[in-house]
């Protein structure tokens, strides 16, 4: 039998049942819309976690006083834990492969001019702030490299801050009070937006130094360190770990690789997508045990014909290759609709909530037409046995 | 062309088992015109199964064209059945879906054969059996007499070296019946063997060896032109359609 004869066959005897085709290929196709829409959500979901932890760059690695990990011995009694102190910061830039290191503290602090003031988050960084973070400014300059012992009081201001404190006035050399502090803002930067909820354009940046002074802290809460990106992460995480271990006697602190991080977030947000997947493989399930159902039903009716079949020359392998076929068209059908639907419903659902972040994975669209075909083929299994396995004498008696 | 010897067929039936051949032997040469009558019950039918390799002997043997077709699997014996035989049913068997066209090219396309030598044949077939006109037409919108006209040209569309009849007037009136039986011995005066099951003694004599049959067993054999059935003919015309006389 030539393979296009085989189809028209097919798709004759899908025809002649309109409603009951098309029907059973809706259960399909729903069940592939709802997988190709949740996956939609979930790799969305994924692509907008990512993006966010990756705009400030990947070549991070956060350093934060204290250890995580915990050992044997009760910690409680005997706090060893040593500060992270700016010289840390600066001894750390000599480390192999690294590029800048940028001692971080974060508070919050009222700022004040001209009577008006406002309440924002600030932070006590190194002048490499903006540049190994990738944030720019948009009026002046950002922090000079100062004696960072002595650093000069100069500020620069968040987007927003810079606008609540001054509207459309210039705030370039203005003094302002931070914190009781006086400062003069040199440097105003460019919006940021929020990032996982966190406002970074009403903020104020300061150098690291009056910061702790300010806050009456000993410590930094984190030095950044970026990389060459190029660099082996194992290594610069070796030099990092050398010279501070030396500075401080013992391993009190703990490495943080932005890379290692995302890899996390990526196992968490794979597992999720999977997860949403599989709710949406139920119903695929539920689309498949119909064309069970109605190719079971086919195969009843359809007994005297499969005996004529039988009788003008067809074998048994003919006859299980007609309703495999039947299947796997309805199912084929069913899922091409299915990829229309989740691709309409995401669609829709981008236009709809444009704050929910909605990615079509092609290729788990065309994963889910070869799985609708395969449950089309699973479902078409057992009742083309029962049709291939029918006796022709018999069959041909049963009109 | 076709010996069979000591065919034996039984059949269980509830716990019974029902002897529907009982040591059949016959003969049948290329060209013969044959026909099968008896009681309901005989065997008729089940003989016709047997030469038609639709069922399988319990005991005995079977040569088609001196090959020894006994022991051959199911899926040769579908192959040997496209090939060489071409069947023709009380009740049609058309299939509902497909034009008359598409049924008479159901045994071509099952074999393969390309598109552009089955058009060839099908013109021809729907010539010959006066369909030409009705070719796009489904069963359904098709008479009786029509409908068993496009079974019989899907069964010469492989070009069938021998033509099984299982009452093929059975579902007719009289008249269409005459018809239908013109057609089959057009075909038989074409050099092929035809063998034919009916109840009806008018139809049976028409042939050129009559067989009779009783309790699964061949009781007569006869060239003569002056055989006459025994019992009282059942009409083919005046029984209700669904209701299957021969069936073993």
């Amino acid at each position: 039998m030539l393979l296009s004869d085989l189809v028209s066959f097919t798709y004759v005897s899908l025809k002649a049942h309109r409603l009951r085709t098309g029907l059973t290929a809706l259960g399909i196709a729903v069940g592939i819309a709802a997988v190709i829409l949740l996956t939609s959500i979930g790799e969305g979901l994924h692509r907008f976690v990512i993006d966010e932890f990756t705009q400030f760059g990947t070549n991070i690695i956060g350093i934060n006083p204290g250890r995580i990990q915990t050992h044997g011995v009760p910690l409680g009694a005997v706090n060893t834990v040593r500060p992270l102190t700016v010289d840390d910061a600066l001894a750390l830039r000599r480390a192999p492969y690294v590029q800048a290191a940028v001692p971080v503290t974060q508070g919050n602090a009222e700022i004040t001019h001209a009577g008006r003031s406002r309440r924002v988050t600030l932070y006590g960084v190194g002048s490499q702030f903006s540049s190994a973070f990738r944030m720019h400014v948009a009026l002046g300059q950002f922090l000079p490299d100062d004696d960072p012992r002595a650093p000069r009081a100069f500020a620069v201001l968040g987007s927003k801050a810079a606008l609540e404190l001054f509207a459309s006035g210039n705030p370039l050399g203005e003094r302002i009070r931070v914190g009781g502090g006086r400062y003069r803002v040199i440097g105003v930067m460019q919006s940021k937006g929020q990032v996982l909820g966190f406002d970074l354009d009403d903020t104020v940046f300061i150098p690291v130094g009056r910061a702790l002074e300010m806050f009456n802290r000993e410590s930094l809460m984190e030095i950044d360190v970026t990389y060459d990106p190029t660099a082996p992460l194992a290594e610069v995480e070796e030099g990092l770990k050398r010279i501070l271990t030396l500075r401080h006697g013992s391993e009190d602190y703990t490495v943080t690789p932005q890379q290692k991080m995302l890899e996390v977030f990526g196992t968490v947000l794979n597992a999720i997508t999977f997860a949403v997947a599989a709710i949406g493989g139920i119903s695929l399930v539920v689309g498949g045990v119909g064309v069970l159902t109605i190719l079971t039903i086919a195969v009843a009716e359809r007994t005297a014909e499969i005996g004529l079949l039988r009788a003008i020359g067809a074998t048994r392998g003919r006859i299980l290759v007609l309703f495999l076929c039947e299947a796997a068209l309805l199912a084929a059908v069913g899922g091409a609709a299915g990829l229309l639907m989740g691709w309409g419903g995401a669609l829709a659902l981008h236009v709809a909530l444009p704050a929910l972040p909605v990615h079509i994975p092609w290729n788990y669209a065309v994963l889910a037409e070869m799985v609708a075909v395969g449950v089309g083929l699973a479902a078409g299994v057992m009742p083309a046995r029962r049709a291939a396995r029918l006796d022709p004498l018999e069959t041909l008696r049963s009109e | 062309m076709i010996r069979l010897t000591g065919i034996e067929r039984t059949f269980a039936v509830g716990d019974e088992m029902v002897h529907a051949l009982r040591g059949v032997s016959l003969e049948l040469a290329q060209g013969e015109y044959v026909s099968i009558m008896g009681p309901s019950g005989s065997g008729k039918s089940t003989l016709l199964n047997v030469i038609g390799l639709l069922d399988r002997p319990n005991a005995g043997t079977y040569e088609l064209d001196g090959r020894d077709v006994t022991g051959l699997s199911d899926d040769e014996l579908a192959r040997v059945r496209r090939e060489k035989m071409g069947f023709v049913f009380q009740f049609f068997h058309l299939v509902p879906r497909l034009s008359a066209e598409q049924n008479i090219e159901l045994p071509m396309v099952l074999a393969g054969i390309a598109p552009a030598e089955r058009r060839t044949r099908l013109d021809r077939l729907l010539t010959d059996y006066g369909l030409a006109d009705r070719a796009r037409h489904r069963p359904e919108q098709l008479s009786g007499g029509q409908c068993q006209r496009v079974a019989i040209a899907r069964a010469m569309s492989m070009g069938p070296h021998v033509i099984l009849a299982d009452e093929p007037t059975g579902n007719l009136d009289r008249h269409t019946g005459q018809e239908v039986m013109a057609v089959l011995e057009r075909l038989h005066q074409g050099g092929g063997t035809l063998v034919l099951v009916t109840h009806d003694p008018e139809i049976g004599s028409r042939a050129h060896r009559r067989l009779r049959m009783t309790d699964g067993a061949i009781v007569a054999d006869e060239p003569s032109s002056q055989f006459k059935p025994g019992l009282p003919p059942e009409s083919p015309a005046n029984r209700p359609p669904g209701s299957r006389g021969a069936a073993a």
